[in-house]
Order: structure tokens, then C-alpha cells, then sequence
């Protein structure tokens, strides 16, 4: 077993610590666990290359700022601000788990990109936290920030699994198929449903919580 | 047919405007540097297919070498809050509807385009959605807030120069995965984490290929990738056929062990730093620490779940 592949992966963890820029890091760990597995240079520039060429699509989602842009300009994220301040019960903890909520729902459906944090997050979702939460100071206002983008997250990852048809649940049915193991999607999908039910009461339980310490 | 192909034309449009408005941008210090990071990037979208493999190796080192050695600068906001405060009182809540082309075109797109393959392509569906949403609404949006393109277009450059590398570190994490794999190292952790196990220990095993599945994810930054690792290393020879676990189980739940990870890791960039960046958060780290003390519970739900309901 060649342990010097593992290489790369203390590259990252130093790079990130250091902060260098989270680029060249990227780069040095595939040079350092690519070398290590003996790979000639040349191989692996051509790898990373077509690696990076067929992950394109990760990138491209950024086509929707303009649009998302041309909203705020014409004050988004100052409407969802007022609409929120103008309602009376909408704290920021009820603001929140309706949200996961509604996540949960329309990723299970595959609905997944209805909502994301270009699309929502930023215009919508995270001004409305703010007016909800009325923030004290800057700090405060940036855990609410980012208390709104993981709350998106936890949505979205245990809700997917539910549909049939996503990514994931194929990639274990056909894991298990050239194992031999004949599963309908179906089986699978039906065992992300527990999980789904208790992210939702712990991440519902964190925002409660997340209110009342913020009341202080 | 309507595909990935014609989203990248769309994308690479978008990021050539953006090279064209930061070389005008007088106000950013750093306005060439700017210009050649987003060019070079339109090239990626518009011709990647064409530059073969060496040639986008090269291309990505250029890429990565003018944002890490030249820092990428930031432009002036092009209006300010006052403006924008009077501008929302014109319009109302109708922004909403406009905002809502987008998830409603999605919506739409994911529902309609898969009873006609033959016109989308079903494995993209989601994506040339959402890009005809974005197409869709700014098209809408422009003629109804009567504004011209290169306004939009300055708008999104405002959000791309406040996202700077961000933008593209998910894609470079995505490649570098696929790197590490052909170098072979997830079946190096695969099979360390099941050396650790002590012989007979069912226990032992669910809490290795839980954990394992958690591990590997965080330092893949992709639960997709670990889990054709650990289900070979672990979740198939001893879970499945040692153990006689059900299948779908040791599956569905390890997955799932997976994305508690995915919760805990700067590796998953698209969902963890993205958004610190998009939301102008000070800390890189800000989400993933929102994350984890969601995250660990659920990890141990999940590993409990496995136990109880793989061998009922």
C-alpha cells in the first residue's frame, strides 16, 4: 500500500490553515498525491484538464447573476426585508424551520434547484433572517447570515435522497448492481425518510435554541 | 437536442461580459487581472471541448496562477442603498413575481422536459432549467424595469468580483477528486479504516464504515466519491456479506453518513465556502461552523439507525 498518495490530503489541510490561496492549494495537493502515485507530470496536467473540462457544469450555475443582480438593483433584499418586518410572528426562528421545511418537501419531489443560495439565499432568505432577527452588531448579523446558508443546506441534503431519481440513489443502485445485489430504487429512497424526519427536529431544535440565545 | 453544450455557451457569454466590463472598470486597481481570471474562463465554457486534455490542464494553471499570484481587485458598486431603497418603492412586491421565474421555470422545465427527451437531454434537465429560468427572467426583467442588458450585466460582475476565486473553487475541488481517486487514494483510507476494526465485532464495523463514510467524505469534499470506496472497503464485504445486513440499508443510510460529512468540510466548497462568499461573510468558515453541531447529532443518529435497522 503506497501511503505517500496520502500526501495531498496534509497538503490541503496545511494550505487551508495557512491560508494560501485556496487555488494554488488545490493544484499542489493533485501535483503531490498525483506525483506520488507515480503519475509522469505531463499525465497529470492532462488529468487535471479533462477533470476540470467535464466539471464545468459546477461553474456555470453563475449565468443566473446577472439576473439575480439586475433584482437587487431594483431593491430585492430590501423588499423581502419589509415584507418580513411588516409580519408580525415572523421570527427568526419560525422564518427559518418553514424554510427547512419547505427544502425538505420540494428536494424530496427533485425539485432541488427551485432554491440554492444564488437563487434564494442571497436575495431572499438571508435579508429576511436579518429583518426577523433585528441583529445587534455586525457579528451578530453574519452568524445569522450563515445560520440562513447551512439552513438551505440541511434542507436540501436530507430531502433529496427521498426522490427516486437523484443522483446518489442511482449511484447506489448501480453500485449494487455489478455486485450482483438487484435493488428498484424505491428500496433505497424509502431509507432516507427516518433521516429526513431527524434533521428536521434537530436543525428545527438548533434554530429554537439559536432564537432564545440571541434574545439574551 | 438542448444540453449541457448549450448552458456552457450561455455561461461563457456571460463570464466574456464580465471580462469585457472589468477591463473597462476604472474604479478596480486590479481591473487586467480581473479580465484575464474571467476570460480565461469564458474560454473554459466556450471552447473547452476543443483545447484537449493537456491544453486545459495548461489553462487552468494560467487560471489559477493570475488569481494566486495577482489577487483578483474588486470594482466599485456601480449604485447604493438609497437608490436601490427608492427604486424598490417604485416596483412593490411585483419584484417577487419576477423573482420567482426562476424556481417556477425550473419547476416547470423539470416536470415537462423529461416527457420529451428527444427535445432535452433527461440527464440535464435540471440544469438547462434552471439556465432557461436565468435566460427567461432577465429577459422579462429587463423590458419591465426598462433597464438595458449592460446594466444586468454590471450587476452580475458587482456579485462576480465579490465572489473572486470563490467562484470557481468548487469546480477545481470537483477535478481535484477525480485526481485523487486515480491516484488511487480512497482505497488507501478504505483500507486503513478497515484495518482498525477488531475481528468479529459488528459493532465495530458499523461504526467504521459510518465514521468512514463521514471521514472520507470531508476529505474528498464529495460523499459520491467516498462511497464507492467504503462500500467496497467495508459496507459490502462485512456489512452485507459477513453480516448479512439488508442491502438497501448499509446503502441508502451510509450515503447519508455521508452528507453529515459533506455538512462539516470547507472541501465542499459549492455549499460551504460559495455561500460565505456570496453572503460577504468575513469568516471563509462561517457555514461549516453553523453546520456542525448539526451535523455530529445526526451523524450519530444515522450510525444508530444503521445498527438497528440493516440487521432487524
Amino acid at each position: 500500500m503506497n501511503l505517500w498518495v496520502l500526501s495531498g490530503i496534509a497538503v490541503m489541510v496545511a494550505g487551508f490553515a495557512l491560508k494560501v490561496n485556496p487555488l494554488l492549494v488545490v493544484l499542489l495537493a493533485a501535483a503531490t498525491s498525483g506525483l506520488a502515485a507515480g503519475l509522469d507530470p505531463l499525465a497529470l496536467i492532462a488529468a487535471f484538464g479533462k477533470a476540470f473540462n467535464d466539471t464545468r457544469y459546477v461553474s456555470a450555475v453563475w449565468l443566473v447573476l446577472p439576473v439575480i443582480g439586475l433584482l437587487e438593483r431594483h431593491g430585492l433584499q430590501e423588499r423581502a426585508r419589509s415584507l418580513i418586518a411588516g409580519l408580525k410572528g415572523a421570527t427568526l426562528p419560525r422564518l427559518l424551520t418553514g424554510y427547512l421545511l419547505l427544502r425538505q418537501i420540494t428536494a424530496a419531489l427533485g425539485l432541488t434547484s427551485v432554491a440554492g443560495q444564488a437563487q434564494t439565499v442571497r436575495p431572499l432568505l438571508a435579508p429576511m433572517a436579518l429583518a426577523a432577527a433585528d441583529p445587534a452588531d455586525e457579528e451578530d448579523a453574519e452568524r445569522v447570515k450563515a445560520m440562513a446558508a447551512a439552513t438551505d443546506n440541511v434542507g436540501l441534503f436530507f430531502g433529496e435522497d427521498i426522490f427516486i431519481a437523484i443522483g446518489s440513489i442511482l449511484l447506489m443502485k448501480g453500485f449494487l448492481e455489478q455486485q450482483g445485489i438487484l435493488l428498484a430504487p424505491f428500496d433505497l429512497s424509502v431509507w432516507a425518510i427516518p433521516t429526513a424526519f431527524a434533521a428536521f427536529a434537530i436543525h428545527a431544535l438548533r434554530l429554537w435554541h439559536f432564537g432564545r440565545r440571541r434574545q439574551r | 437536442m438542448i444540453g449541457l453544450a448549450q448552458v456552457y455557451i450561455v455561461a461563457g457569454l456571460v463570464f466574456a461580459a464580465n471580462a469585457a466590463l472589468s477591463a473597462r472598470d476604472a474604479s478596480n486597481p486590479k481591473r487586467w487581472v480581473n479580465a484575464g481570471f474571467w476570460g480565461l474562463l469564458a474560454l473554459s465554457m466556450l471552447a473547452g471541448d476543443r483545447l484537449g486534455d493537456l491544453g486545459n490542464g495548461v489553462l487552468v494553471i494560467v487560471l489559477v496562477g493570475v488569481a494566486g499570484l495577482g489577487v483578483l481587485g474588486r470594482g466599485a458598486d456601480v449604485d447604493n442603498a438609497s437608490e436601490r431603497q427608492a427604486r424598490a418603492a417604485i416596483h412593490g412586491n411585483r419584484l417577487f413575481l419576477l423573482a420567482l421565474i426562476i424556481p417556477a421555470t425550473a419547476l416547470a422545465g423539470t416536470l415537462v422536459f423529461k416527457a420529451v427527451p428527444e427535445l432535452v437531454d433527461p440527464k440535464q434537465v435540471t440544469l438547462v432549467s434552471l439556465a432557461l429560468g436565468a435566460v427567461l427572467a432577465l429577459g422579462i426583467g429587463l423590458v419591465w424595469l426598462r433597464e438595458r442588458p449592460v446594466a444586468a450585466l454590471q450587476e452580475g460582475r458587482r456579485l462576480l468580483d465579490a465572489l473572486s476565486w470563490a467562484a470557481i473553487l468548487p469546480q477545481m475541488l470537483a477535478s481535484l477528486g477525480v485526481v485523487f481517486s486515480a491516484a488511487g487514494l480512497g482505497k488507501v483510507v478504505g483500507s486503513l479504516m478497515s484495518g482498525v476494526i477488531p475481528d468479529g465485532s459488528r459493532m465495530g464495523a458499523v461504526l467504521a464504515y459510518g465514521l468512514g463514510m463521514a471521514l472520507l467524505t470531508m476529505v474528498m469534499g464529495n460523499a459520491f466519491a467516498a462511497f464507492p470506496v467504503m462500500a467496497a472497503a467495508i459496507g459490502l464485504p462485512l456489512l452485507i456479506q459477513q453480516y448479512h445486513g439488508d442491502p438497501a440499508v448499509v446503502a441508502a443510510v451510509g450515503m447519508l453518513c455521508g452528507f453529515c460529512g459533506t455538512l462539516m468540510t470547507p472541501m465542499a466548497a459549492n455549499f460551504n465556502i460559495v455561500p460565505a462568499a456570496l453572503l460577504e461573510l468575513k469568516d471563509r468558515n462561517a457555514v461549516v461552523k453553523m453546520q456542525v453541531p448539526t451535523a455530529l447529532p445526526l451523524l450519530g443518529f444515522n450510525i444508530a439507525l444503521l445498527y438497528w435497522a440493516a440487521f432487524r
